[in-house]
């Protein structure tokens, strides 16, 4: 039986009939069309899919649509403002993050969240922040200088830029 | 892809989601989803329907009552328990815990409730739980009741709870002044469950030796346990580095170990007196601290 929701996806609100059945990232791919976000696995291990629920990076193929009912999406297509690369983008490319660029959406995610709780990350942190995004091409060292040097950029234009998300409880 | 057609509903009580449980067909509760998803998908679970509980928001809570009890309500997340400061202060072992399940996106939707109600060997919460002398509270058709941590483990998925019992929280009993926790685990390197995890909950006395202690240990057996016989070797000692040593060294006396391709029993016996020994220290330096 078809559920009535609406989902707000990088600030528009989306109200449609889906199936309890549906994941989000199919709903974000296949219902909406965003197919910025990738399915790498299915089973919650390559971190491909990663989306911000209400602030939150979230494997999107672990989370049925109708849970989404009601909550807050950024995609990698919601990064970018007005044309202008969000810090995270513009590191990927200076850095060489990646090859092929299949992780790169769930990955870029996965930073953002992390950065903006954790500013001024060390190496270390930020190798753990990204232990569900898995990478088979580049190989993780550009990724983790990618990360850093946007942190760098962020920290200098704190308060320039509005954050991707509502704050949110942790 | 899930193939399996359910049907869905999310009620904002916990005695309307009880009641959903007890209707007709299969009906399972679907919390952060981390662990029932993932069966859907392989179709090792084909609930006919899913009763959702993120809208009963005073499950998701974490609140300290007058006698010092900590209440984590079963939907509180992996994330949340890590970064929360009460429980980083008197249940570090379980911020701890918490804060080495899976990976970041796994922790943002994971919840201690659906940790300890799906009951995985290697899963991490149930250490720091038992350790703790927690008690899980319970809400079924004939009302609510509460389960001592150390009888609710049964085995490999199996707990005390049943069918139509909704978990609704955790409630960890205040801890006595000078006690110190902490959980040292050796994860799998590409699941990231515990092959062993350690909890361990130390208390010493004004003149520094060990008054009582606790350890859980997870990943290592059928389910859960309290190595009952590392605690009472440690307690009475001075808490030194021989006296923590000779404790740990029994933490993992009469089990049945686990055996896969990561780690043989024998190896999985001796992980966890490692760990044991690990936990240990970190605990009472914390309690000295
Ligand atoms: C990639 C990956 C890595 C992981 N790594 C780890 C790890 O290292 N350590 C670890 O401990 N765990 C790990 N997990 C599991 C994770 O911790 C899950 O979050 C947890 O086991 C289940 O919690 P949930 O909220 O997702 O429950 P769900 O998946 O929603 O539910 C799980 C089961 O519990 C039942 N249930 C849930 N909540 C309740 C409730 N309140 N009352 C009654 N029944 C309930 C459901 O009906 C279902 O049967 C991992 C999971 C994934 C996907
Ligand atoms: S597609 Fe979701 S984690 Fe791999
Ligand atoms: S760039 Fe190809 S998988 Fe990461």
């Amino acid at each position: 039986m078809p559920h009535a929701v609406a989902v707000t996806v990088n600030g528009t609100s989306y109200p449609r009939e889906i199936e309890p059945t549906l994941l989000l990232v199919e709903y974000l791919r296949e219902t909406l069309g965003l197919t910025g976000t990738h399915v790498g696995c299915d089973t919650s291990q390559c971190g491909a899919c990663t989306v911000l629920v209400d602030g939150r990076a979230t494997k999107a193929c672990t989370m049925l649509a109708v849970q989404a009912d009601g909550a807050e999406v950024i995609t990698i297509e919601g990064l970018a403002k007005n044309g202008d690369m969000h810090p995270i983008q513009r590191a990927f490319a200076k850095e060489h993050a990646l090859q092929c660029g299949f992780c790169t959406p769930g990955l870029m995610i996965t930073a953002v969240d992390f950065l903006e709780r954790n500013p001024s990350p060390s190496d270390a942190e930020i190798r753990h922040a990204i232990k569900g995004n898995l990478c088979r091409c580049t190989g993780y060292h550009n990724i983790v200088n990618a990360i850093r040097s946007a942190s760098a950029e962020m920290r200098q234009s704190a308060g320039a830029r509005p954050k991707v998300a509502a704050e949110v409880k942790r | 892809m899930i193939t399996h057609p359910f049907t869905y509903q999310a009620p904002t009580t916990i005695e309307e989601a009880v009641r959903a449980l007890g209707g007709a067909g299969e009906a399972k509760v679907i919390a952060g989803g981390h662990s029932l998803l993932p069966l859907m998908k392989l179709g090792l679970a084909q609930p006919e329907m899913l009763v959702d509980l993120r809208r009963i928001a005073s499950l998701g809570e974490i609140r300290t009552e007058a006698d010092g009890t900590i209440a984590i309500g079963a939907l509180a997340t992996h994330r949340v328990i890590t970064h929360d400061q009460t429980v980083r202060a008197k249940l570090t072992a379980l911020a701890e815990a918490a804060g080495e399940v899976g990976d970041l996106q796994v922790r943002a939707r994971g919840t201690i409730g659906g940790s300890l109600a799906h009951a995985d060997p290697a899963a991490d919460e149930p250490a720091p739980t038992i350790a703790f002398d927690a008690t899980i509270r319970a809400v079924g058709p004939k009302g609510q009741r509460d389960i001592r941590a150390r009888d609710y483990f049964k085995g490999t998925f199996e707990t005390a709870l049943a069918a139509n019992e909704i978990l609704v929280e955790i409630r960890f009993p205040a801890q006595p002044a000078r006690t110190g926790s902490a959980y040292a685990k050796f994860a799998h390197p590409a699941s990231r469950f515990a092959v062993t995890g350690v909890a361990a909950v130390v208390t010493i006395k004004s003149d520094g030796s060990v008054e009582r202690a606790a350890l859980g240990v997870t990943g290592a057996a059928a389910a859960a346990y309290r190595a009952t016989e590392a605690e009472r070797a440690l307690t009475g000692t001075k808490g030194d580095a021989k006296a923590i040593a000779a404790a740990a060294a029994k933490a993992a006396d009469g089990i049945t170990a686990l055996s896969d391709l990561v780690a043989s029993s024998e190896y999985r016996k001796h992980l966890v007196t490692v760990y044991a020994r690990r936990a240990i220290e970190r605990a009472i330096e914390r309690a000295r601290a």
